[in-house]
């Protein structure tokens, strides 16, 4: 029966109506939509609330940690940064270089590639981005044995560059900096029009001048994106951290955060772990937050394209 | 410059015609700084050396100069870099891997045949009565770790003269820069860290298993840590007949296993390095103990993934059906508060939700009034990963399916809601379908990450709970953690076998992303 009301009331305000689910919906309001929401923000909120708490639990160990908070006192982020067999200062320095190193590093190997793909001819293009895409089924973290034994034996040679070092282990995550995004960044270079090029020509640019004065910045979005994705993969990455970086001093926030929640003393220096694992998060939910929008559109664009 | 913003003006770089001598001095002064790290790093591998690497080096050198320094190739001055770091770290780590995984390098077995021999020779080295005692200080090469830099001795002999011996043999000490104490033991010398007498203690393990061979007839071993001994080696090393005799108690050790072996099955300490074929593949195929558990593990990883695909796809869609609403009010909130568990670090989840299945003290059981051993009992260990996937990944799947959602034109939904479709139907015959097609190669390459999803369960678990007969194959372990187990950690390292593992992800992993890719066209849009 409804049937013809739902059709009339569809065909008349069309923008609006179309997207509607039907007519009660819209007119018994959305107070089930929100108590359900309700429900998942709980689920999605209640292990940081619980990290939270345990940060700022002034008995600071595990027993005593509890979903809200009994107290509140900073004596485990004075703990945090006044343990010296635990250098948590240095451990930031070297995730936040890592990641901002290797993250700039990737993007400008990327859109420089990516700018010789869309821009140019020339011979072995096709079979260079065909092979790029192919080489992506392998990925680098499986070559692990081979990437420590590598460098096992680099560090013999040349000290600077051997297990321990961070710019080791930056090197290593630029090695698939080429393949992992050529495809994404070539994607939105292709959107760029190529007029705007020729027309630079035309009026004698050369080639660098238009890639770092044009190109680099009409295709900022992207290179944004590709920035952040980045950032967040290698600030978490762990499995080639944990075999490089073995000096304490050396160590990322990942490793030695795992260093402290095993063994022994996990219990006791719980509040100590929670005070680090908060801070360890702040610059990534920050980009997050901050930067939704580029990161959503990435993700999709990312692994479609 | 019409085409280019008046704002860009300043910035003047490039090679054409109005080339800024800047920008030319700029790149000259960056290929001059290349230039000189490659002298370094060949100076290096001449002086460690290694030839190939010499050769390597100058040949990437010249392509530099080749390609910068000249205006041809044009496109290769954009890709030479990442290239360059393609090659030699993404193809020759895998190149390399699957070499290593035809030999039996590991703990044990990382030297040549030849270099094994003679550390076990001078292992053998006993003291002869009656020779004086070197003075002994143990340092390892400057800019090394104390406790893993290789272990040098720097000897001081009854007459005064001094040695640097190393597991490749004894050098003579340059007196310059070197300080002594009045019996002799040297305190200071260039180019080394001298060890205290706790670091030394600390590496008795290796020391006991380090001697600097003098010569074929001779070895230098160290008493305590402040004296060594030249001594003669009870074994012999025949090189016509390949075998290894030792001369005090008689026995005749032959290769076998890559170890020197007795006729009674006693090995020599040090084995060496050797290909052993396809073992490690047909190990891991047929050999009892490691087929069941391989198995296992296999069947495992293939479930947590395809659950966790499944767990994170349908909270994420119904969340996503449940936001898509014009009329809600505050989706922008519910937005950012939901990408929260998709936008803490990794390894701070894992490693909060272990403390959170903690079976005495942990959340889970004292909210929930259970007493479950989470990470303990094999079966709930697996229950805890899958619910920590589900928390970490459900944001991801909520924030696809809502960006396809809203891309599903509305007239399709208008035009079911015409033919007498409810809103149910609507959802299984229109919504459901359009959204599949959208999200479908995110799918599977949410399988594919998760397939090696290394740090979530080496964080959460490290692959166990563990059967207490056996320590090498956990009960949550993925392929990925297992190879890593093999390889660095547990009773015997074996690279050989995890880079074996790590192949045979290699062509599950590239199976899955040629469907994966097939699917999205992007092969047919070169162009």
């Amino acid at each position: 029966m409804s049937n013809v009301t739902d059709a009339v009331a569809v065909a008349v305000p069309d923008g609006r109506a179309a997207v509607a689910k039907s007519p009660r919906a819209s007119g018994s309001g959305t107070w089930w939509r929100h108590a359900l929401g309700l429900v998942t923000l709980i689920w999605a909120l209640f292990p940081i609330l619980f990290l939270i708490s345990a940060a700022i639990n002034p008995a600071g160990s595990l027993q005593t940690s509890s979903l809200i908070p009994s107290g509140s006192s900073l004596a485990n982020f004075r703990t945090l940064f006044d343990d010296a067999s635990r250098p948590y200062t240095s451990w930031y320095k070297n995730s936040m270089i890592i990641a901002l190193v290797g993250s700039l590093g990737s993007v400008f190997i990327g859109a420089c590639a990516a700018y010789a793909f869309s821009r140019m001819r020339f011979a072995g293009r096709r079979p260079g981005l065909l092979g790029l895409l192919l080489l992506q089924m392998f990925p680098a973290m499986l070559t692990f044995p081979a990437l420590y034994l590598t460098f096992a034996k680099l560090g013999d040679i040349i000290p600077a560059l051997g297990l321990n070092s961070i710019w080791a282990l930056i090197l290593c995550y630029l090695g698939g900096a080429m393949g992992a995004n050529v495809w994404l960044l070539k994607g939105y270079f292709d959107t760029i029009p190529k007029e705007l090029d020729e027309a630079a020509k035309v009026d004698g640019a050369s080639h660098a001048r238009i890639f770092f004065t044009m190109t680099l910045r009409l295709v900022l979005p992207i290179l944004v994106t590709v920035f952040m994705l980045s950032f967040v993969g290698l600030f978490s990455e762990f499995l080639l951290a944990s075999i490089f970086l073995q000096d304490v001093n050396s160590q990322t926030l990942g490793v030695g955060l795992y260093s402290m929640s095993i063994g022994n003393e996990k219990n006791r220096l719980f509040g100590q772990f929670a005070a680090g694992a908060l801070l360890a998060s702040v610059p990534v939910v920050l980009l997050y937050l901050g930067f939704q929008r580029f990161l959503i559109g990435g993700m999709t664009q990312g692994s479609v394209k | 410059m019409a085409a280019v913003p008046s704002s860009l003006e300043p910035m003047k770089l490039g090679s054409g015609y109005h080339t800024p001598w800047w920008a030319t001095a700029a790149k000259w002064g960056l290929l001059a700084i290349a230039g000189l790290f490659a002298a370094y790093v060949i100076q290096k591998l001449i002086s460690s050396g290694s030839w190939l690497g010499v050769v390597i080096t100058a040949f990437i050198a010249m392509c530099f100069l080749a390609v910068y320094g000249t205006r041809r190739a044009v496109p290769m001055k954009y890709l030479l870099p990442g290239l360059v770091l393609l090659v030699t770290l993404q193809i020759w780590p895998i190149v390399y891997t699957v070499a290593t995984a035809f030999t039996n390098y590991g703990q044990g077995h990382t030297l040549s045949k030849q270099d094994a021999t003679d550390r076990n020779l001078a292992n053998s080295v006993k003291e002869v009565e009656g020779t004086e005692r070197y003075k002994l200080s143990i340092a390892v090469p400057e800019g090394t770790d104390v406790a893993t830099g290789e272990i040098t001795f720097l000897l001081t002999k009854p007459d005064g003269s001094m040695f640097v011996g190393t597991s490749k043999g004894l050098e003579p000490l340059a007196a310059d820069g070197i300080e002594k104490t009045d019996t002799g033991k040297i305190t200071k010398a260039p180019g080394y860290t001298i060890l205290n007498a706790r670091e030394a203690n600390k590496r008795s393990k290796d020391l006991n298993a380090f001697a600097v061979p003098v010569n074929a007839n001779a070895g230098i071993k160290s008493v305590g840590i402040s004296s060594a001994f030249e001594g003669a080696p009870t074994l012999k090393y025949d090189a016509a007949a390949d075998t290894v005799t030792d001369t005090v108690k008689n026995v005749v050790y032959s290769p076998k296993n890559a170890y020197w072996t007795a006729p009674d099955g006693q090995t020599l300490a040090t084995g060496w390095k050797e290909n052993v074929g396809t073992k490690n593949f047909s190990d891991l195929l047929t050999n009892e103990t490691i087929r069941s558990g391989f198995f296992k593990i296999f069947l495992w990883n293939v479930a947590f993934a395809a659950l966790s695909v499944m767990s994170t796809f349908i909270l994420g869609m119904l969340l996503a059906l449940l936001f898509n609403d014009p009329k809600l009010k505050g989706k922008g909130f519910y937005r950012s508060m939901l990408i929260l568990p998709y936008a803490i670090p990794g390894f701070v989840t894992a490693l909060v939700w272990a403390s959170m299945f903690n079976q005495e003290f942990g959340l889970i059981n004292s909210l929930t009034h259970l007493n479950i051993d989470w990470l303990g009992n094999p079966w709930a260990a697996k229950a805890a990963i899958l619910i920590t996937n589900l928390w970490l990944g459900f944001p991801y799947m909520f924030l696809v399916c809502t960006g396809a959602l809203q891309s599903i034109p509305g007239d399709v939904k208008e035009a079911a809601k015409i033919d007498g479709a409810g809103p149910l139907r609507t959802l299984r015959s229109i919504t459901m379908p359009l959204l599949l097609v959208a999200v479908g190669p995110l799918l599977i390459a949410s399988f594919a990450f998760n397939f090696n999803n290394f740090s979530l369960i080496y964080l959460l678990t490290q692959g166990g709970p563990f059967a207490a007969d056996n320590t090498s194959i956990g009960s949550t372990d993925l392929l990925i953690t297992y190879a890593f187990r093999l390889a660095f950690a547990g009773a015997s390292p074996n690279i050989g076998l995890a880079s074996a593992v790590c192949i045979f992800i290699f062509f599950i992993v590239a199976a899955m992303s040629y469907s994966g890719f097939r699917r999205t066209k992007s092969l047919e849009e070169v162009n």
